[in-house]
């Protein structure tokens, strides 16, 4: 038996997120094999086969999968698949985007951002927007499941020296073509692999605001998130939304500022280590979830939060 | 060019729902059941295109029980021409809900398809991906932007850390992110229109479709409750306790 991952990169560096998704193929248990599927992306080979664990690294290196598009990496996928039990994949967008095309190729059932395995064919998943969680047995002969990277301890980065076998690709499948990107520049740890996050909801009252976190952010080292609410009155980007429909985050400290605290808020962040709350609403549900509460005028509270770091 | 668009009946977005006693699932008894939230964004970008002279004809279908036909009805309030229920009590999988609208999609022969990200119960987002694969279509999934040009679709994707345009060859499949756009409500006087509209049934062995699942759900339970910790009076203790009692800064 052995377990196929697919890398997360962007051709340069390989994402945290593939560490963590070797960690869950270990939980299987198997031979872990990494597919990295790239254009000029030897370096993140490198990084692949340092990974403690992983028994062999094997790169498709050309220009249709740059930009790792469904249509091209899918068929890639779907024909190395045949020889392992598992194909895993971070649930990234990238992965939540290839490899339900994968499961299709390969006429069989996905599991989508498995939180545990309980054994080689039985997993753990949040349904109703982790509301509940599923213990989900599959028959498929290839199981094909995307793993939630922040429900895994990341595997180690070094120690690992697999061998990298080069492959050949399957090319252009001719339907899709790469336009452009637009990706938030920031110094800022990424969202979802922070340590510390800091979000605003709809208390900040403008994106002007939101400034006072950054300020923050930056003394702690954290990412800054939003609600949903916050978006929503744009004052921040969709992509910085933590909540049911945006990311999901489990941090070692959650900062909440201003945010009440709804439902779909808390099944993004409910998952963090430390949480405290910040909000002027002694209420405000996201209290109950918190593990300190502080009842106070973010704009006084913040600021000073700042000055005594 | 023909839209099709998939529409699934979900619990209402606003229910928290409950886990039964039994672990068999989650208690969907007397809830309030909806149309799944990306899948009214399905519908209403269906009916922008339509409303610029793009689409000629919106297509509405669903897999599920008969009482799916209150959220046809819905997608025939919103636009959609005539829907399409294909009537099954059983709880399909992805891949076997990807197979009935492959089905759909050879019959049918539009140039567009356009369902929601995801399903906001089982949370799988899979069924778009699957059905273009089946169909070989190309996908744009987690549209927040969607443009037709010619033979071409633009489609501008939420990725993590920003936005990803493509273009696609048409017959595309499209899945929805909450960005795409806000959906309209239906009027009284579309409502009692849509009454009038076609809505055909047909079964899933009428398709010669096999919905049976590798999947098999042993257990569903309540995630793990978080308990409320202290309020603390100042910033100062706030400070104190995160050094020295969590620890994390």
């Amino acid at each position: 038996m052995a377990i196929l991952v697919i890398a997360e990169h962007d051709n340069a560096v390989l994402a945290a997120a593939t560490l963590n998704t070797v960690a869950a193929a270990q939980r299987i248990g198997g031979d872990i094999h990494v597919l990295v599927a790239g254009a000029g992306c030897a370096a993140v080979a490198e990084a692949a086969a340092k990974i403690a664990g992983v028994a062999k690294v094997l790169v498709a290196d050309e220009a249709a999968y740059a930009h790792r598009l469904a249509e091209n990496v899918a068929p890639l996928i779907a024909k190395l698949a045949s020889g392992y039990s598992h194909v895993l994949a971070p649930a990234s967008t990238n992965g939540k985007n290839y490899l339900p095309r994968v499961a299709a190729l390969l006429d069989v059932d996905q599991l989508s951002e498995i939180v545990a395995v309980e054994s080689a064919d039985t997993f753990k998943r949040p349904i109703y927007a982790g509301n509940a969680i599923a213990t989900v047995q599959s028959s498929a002969p290839i199981k094909v499941i995307t793993v939630r990277a922040t429900a895994f301890d990341a595997a180690a980065g070094e120690g690992g020296s697999a061998s990298i076998e080069a492959l050949a690709g399957a090319g252009e499948a001719g339907k899709s073509r790469f336009v452009g990107e637009e990706l938030a520049k920031s110094d800022r740890p990424e969202l979802t692999s922070a340590k510390v996050v800091i979000s605003g909801g709809r208390g900040l009252q403008s994106g002007e605001n939101f400034q006072l976190l950054y300020a923050l952010a930056d003394k702690l080292g954290a990412a800054v998130g939003a609600s949903r609410a916050a978006v929503d009155a744009g004052f921040a980007p969709n992509d910085m939304q933590v909540g049911q429909t945006g990311k999901i985050v489990a941090p070692d400290l959650y900062i909440a500022v201003g945010i009440s605290g709804a439902i779909q808020h808390l099944a993004g962040m409910k998952d963090s280590k430390v949480i405290v709350a910040i909000n002027k609403d002694a209420e405000a549900p996201i209290f109950q979830v918190a593990d300190y509460g502080l009842v106070a005028d973010l704009f006084e509270a913040v600021p000073e939060l700042e000055k005594q770091l | 060019m023909k839209v099709l668009v998939a529409v699934k009946r979900v619990v209402d977005y606003n229910v928290k729902v409950r886990v039964k006693a039994d672990h068999s699932g989650v208690d969907l008894a007397n809830v309030k059941m909806s149309m799944n939230p990306f899948c009214e964004i399905a519908v209403e970008e269906a009916v922008r295109l339509k409303e610029k002279g793009i689409a000629s004809e919106i297509v509405a279908v669903s897999v599920g029980p008969a009482q799916a036909q209150e959220q046809l009805r819905t997608a025939l309030a919103l636009g959609a021409d005539r829907a399409i229920l294909i009537e099954t009590d059983e709880e399909l999988g992805s891949l076997a809900v990807a197979k009935l609208l492959k089905a759909v999609v050879d019959q049918e022969q539009p140039q567009l398809v356009i369902t929601g990200k995801q399903a906001i119960d089982s949370d799988n987002n899979q069924t778009g991906q699957m059905l273009a694969a089946l169909t070989g279509y190309a996908q744009g999934t987690f549209a927040s932007k969607v443009e037709v040009a010619g033979d071409k679709l633009k489609v501008v994707r939420e990725i993590d850390g920003g936005l990803q345009t493509l273009e696609l060859a048409l017959p595309a499949i499209v899945t929805t992110d909450l960005r795409l756009n806000e959906p309209r409500y239906a009027s009284l006087p579309n409502i009692m229109k849509a009454k009038k509209k076609p809505l055909e049934t047909v079964k899933p062995a009428d398709l010669g479709v096999s919905v049976a699942s590798t999947l098999k759900v042993l257990k569903v339970e309540a995630p793990a409750e978080r308990q409320a910790g202290i309020k603390v009076g100042s910033v100062a203790e706030l400070v104190e306790k995160l050094k020295n009692e969590a620890k994390v800064i």
